[in-house]
């Protein structure tokens, strides 16, 4: 995670095209300007930033779904539940399935787990729309790739 | 059983909070009932699972923008009823 450029997602884990699901690793930084405010004595991840973690595994699932050819924007959080505290340097796993993929749309299911006890979920609605430019294609693309969201031999 | 219209009047009034008498086959969901894209978003996902089917929206929207529909062919609830028919008799067959 590189909290500061919303870089949320180190890698996914399995990504399940058929089943429509993904989980990828992301492990909070042990510091970061962020945990400076949130909170002086006892840094926690900020909760906007876990839906923000999860909302991204939503949309790298959904990219892999289309081939990377449409650009799913954050539209609403149906349900956000913050479970437990997320410390600096937990290693999370973040879940996402795709519970229906309508036209220009898509509701997801999507989890947060630390060693194996869920700490976050929501309930998502995402816009599934045409890039809006090439530049964006571009960098969701290359972060794609880096994920490991479009190579064979890590994709199910 | 309750009609087309009767399932789709409950979902808008149930997501959007439009009072359920102020909904009519003559409302348009945009411009009578004041309902916006997100909240339209909702109901169309509401009907996509209550009905079985998925609502070609992005299919609609096209059209009403490149001007060969007008948009009252689909968010007149009435003639959004009678599409939403059309494609749970497609599904059936």
């Amino acid at each position: 995670m590189r909290l500061e450029t919303f870089q949320m997602l180190d890698k996914i884990e399995t990504l399940d095209r058929e089943g429509q699901t993904l989980v990828a690793l992301a492990h909070v930084p042990r510091s970061s300007p962020v945990f400076d405010g949130h909170f002086p004595g006892h840094p926690i991840m900020p909760g906007v930033l876990l839906l923000e973690t999860m909302a991204q595994a939503a949309g790298y699932l959904l990219m892999s779904l289309n081939n990377f050819s449409r650009m799913p924007f954050f539209a609403a959080a149906k349900t956000a539940n913050f479970r437990a505290f997320v410390e600096p340097g937990a290693l999370l796993k973040v879940h996402a399935e795709c519970v229906h993929l309508g036209s220009g749309y898509a509701v997801m299911a999507t989890s947060l787990t630390c060693r194996g006890q869920r700490v976050s979920d929501a309930r998502l609605t995402m816009r599934n729309v045409p890039f809006p430019s090439p530049a964006l294609e571009k960098h969701v693309v290359r972060e794609g790739r880096r994920l490991g969201a479009m190579e064979p031999g890590t994709v199910c | 059983m309750a009609s087309t219209f009767d399932t789709v009047a409950g979902i808008i009034a149930e997501t959007s909070d439009v009072p359920l008498d102020q909904i009519t086959p003559n409302s348009h969901v945009m411009k009578d009932l004041e309902v916006d894209s997100l909240s339209f978003l909702d109901i169309t996902f509401e009907i996509d699972q209550k009905f079985g089917i998925k609502l070609p929206v992005e299919d609609w929207m096209g059209r009403v923008n490149e001007g060969k529909d007008s948009g009252d062919e689909y968010f007149v609830i009435g003639n959004l009823c009678a599409q939403i028919d059309a494609l749970r008799a497609a599904v059936a067959q």
